[in-house]
């Protein structure tokens, strides 16, 4: 048997050579995932709500169901000035579902696999959220570092704490969901070695065992694109409304 | 010893080492979903309510587990 080894699958190739300048703009195998990604949340969003009766059919009630799940996370976690970020929160949710799902396609690409990708994601997220802090309330926003109720003396202390727990904030955010993916790929990879190597032996229980394996990494696929765009909710708040 | 076999031993020991991290996190997650189900049976009616911050709970701890891993996996492949 050859020794494919289970990272194999989160390899970048490309398959368009385009140079431009001395930059290497190719289209890769992740960009052609990601672009197959927009391209059905797009078209399952645009031809869901083709039609648009009162009564929905269920692709229509589908599309209404997402679109009111980021609305009403966005009006719980922001309140009403939440509203005019409705349209980033929501691209970035179905980017990251789409993105995710299609990973789970047999042979295809996981593009939130590679923390490239999601450290991108995760410094927008941060740097928009800090210049609308910014934005908002000008030299105030510093307050945010200042938790109330704190004894004097140990200020100094949980300012720096603040500071840096803030700062790691695109760390973890994008951490998070390059480290789910590229873990819940490699294990399906080599457990699927597995159930392959033992064969006969232990009859249908490996086979059982990675259908429930898939199973959950389905979960997590979604679980990870909801807990990444409730965070981002989160942090928008922090700069949105100061409530420290 | 000389210096790369050393470095060799002290990836393999590190990134041992770094997996008593999830000690902890079984810990937190078991705690989530044992007050979750604890709050369901004193409250059924609330359960339905409460369950996105179980769930969010829940990845937010799973992520400290992951970032163990990433941790092991740093001193085994780049270092």
């Amino acid at each position: 048997m050859e020794g494919h080894s289970p990272l194999e699958q989160f390899t970048i190739h490309s398959v368009v050579n385009i140079p431009i300048g001395g930059i290497h703009a190719d289209i890769t195998n992740s960009s052609i995932f990601m672009m197959i990604a927009v391209v059905l949340a797009t078209l399952f969003l645009t031809l869901s709500m083709r039609g648009g009766a009162l009564v929905p059919t269920r692709w229509q009630s589908m599309a209404e169901l997402s679109y009111e799940f980021i609305a009403k996370m966005l009006k719980e976690n922001v309140g009403d000035g939440g509203r005019r970020y409705f349209p980033f929160v929501f691209t970035l949710f179905m980017f990251i579902l789409f993105c995710n799902l299609l990973g789970m396609v047999p042979f295809s690409f996981t593009v939130t696999s590679h923390i490239a990708v999601t450290f991108a994601l995760a410094f927008v997220v941060f740097l928009g959220v800090t210049v609308i802090g910014f934005v908002r309330h000008g030299a105030h926003f510093l307050k945010l570092f200042v938790p109330s109720g704190v004894p004097i003396f140990l200020l100094p202390l949980m300012v720096v704490i603040e500071v840096l727990s803030y700062l790691t904030r695109p760390i973890s955010l994008s951490v998070r969901l390059f480290a789910n993916m590229m873990a819940g790929h490699t294990m399906l990879k080599v457990f699927g070695g597995f159930v392959v190597a033992l064969g006969i032996l232990g009859g249908w229980a490996p086979l059982a065992f990675i259908i429930a394996l898939t199973g959950l990494e389905f979960g997590i696929a979604i679980l990870q694109a909801y807990v990444f765009t409730i965070l981002t909710c989160i942090y928008l708040n922090d700069a949105v409304n100061m409530h420290h | 010893m000389d210096v790369a076999a050393a470095t060799s031993l002290g990836k393999l020991i590190g990134a041992g080492i770094a997996m008593i991290a999830l000690g902890g996190v079984g810990v937190g997650i078991g705690n989530i979903f044992a007050s979750y189900v604890s709050g369901a049976l004193r409250n059924p009616a609330a359960a339905g309510k409460v369950f996105g911050n179980v769930l969010l709970g829940f990845a937010l701890v799973e992520a400290v587990a992951l970032y163990a891993l990433v941790i092991a996996m740093l001193l085994l492949f780049v270092f």
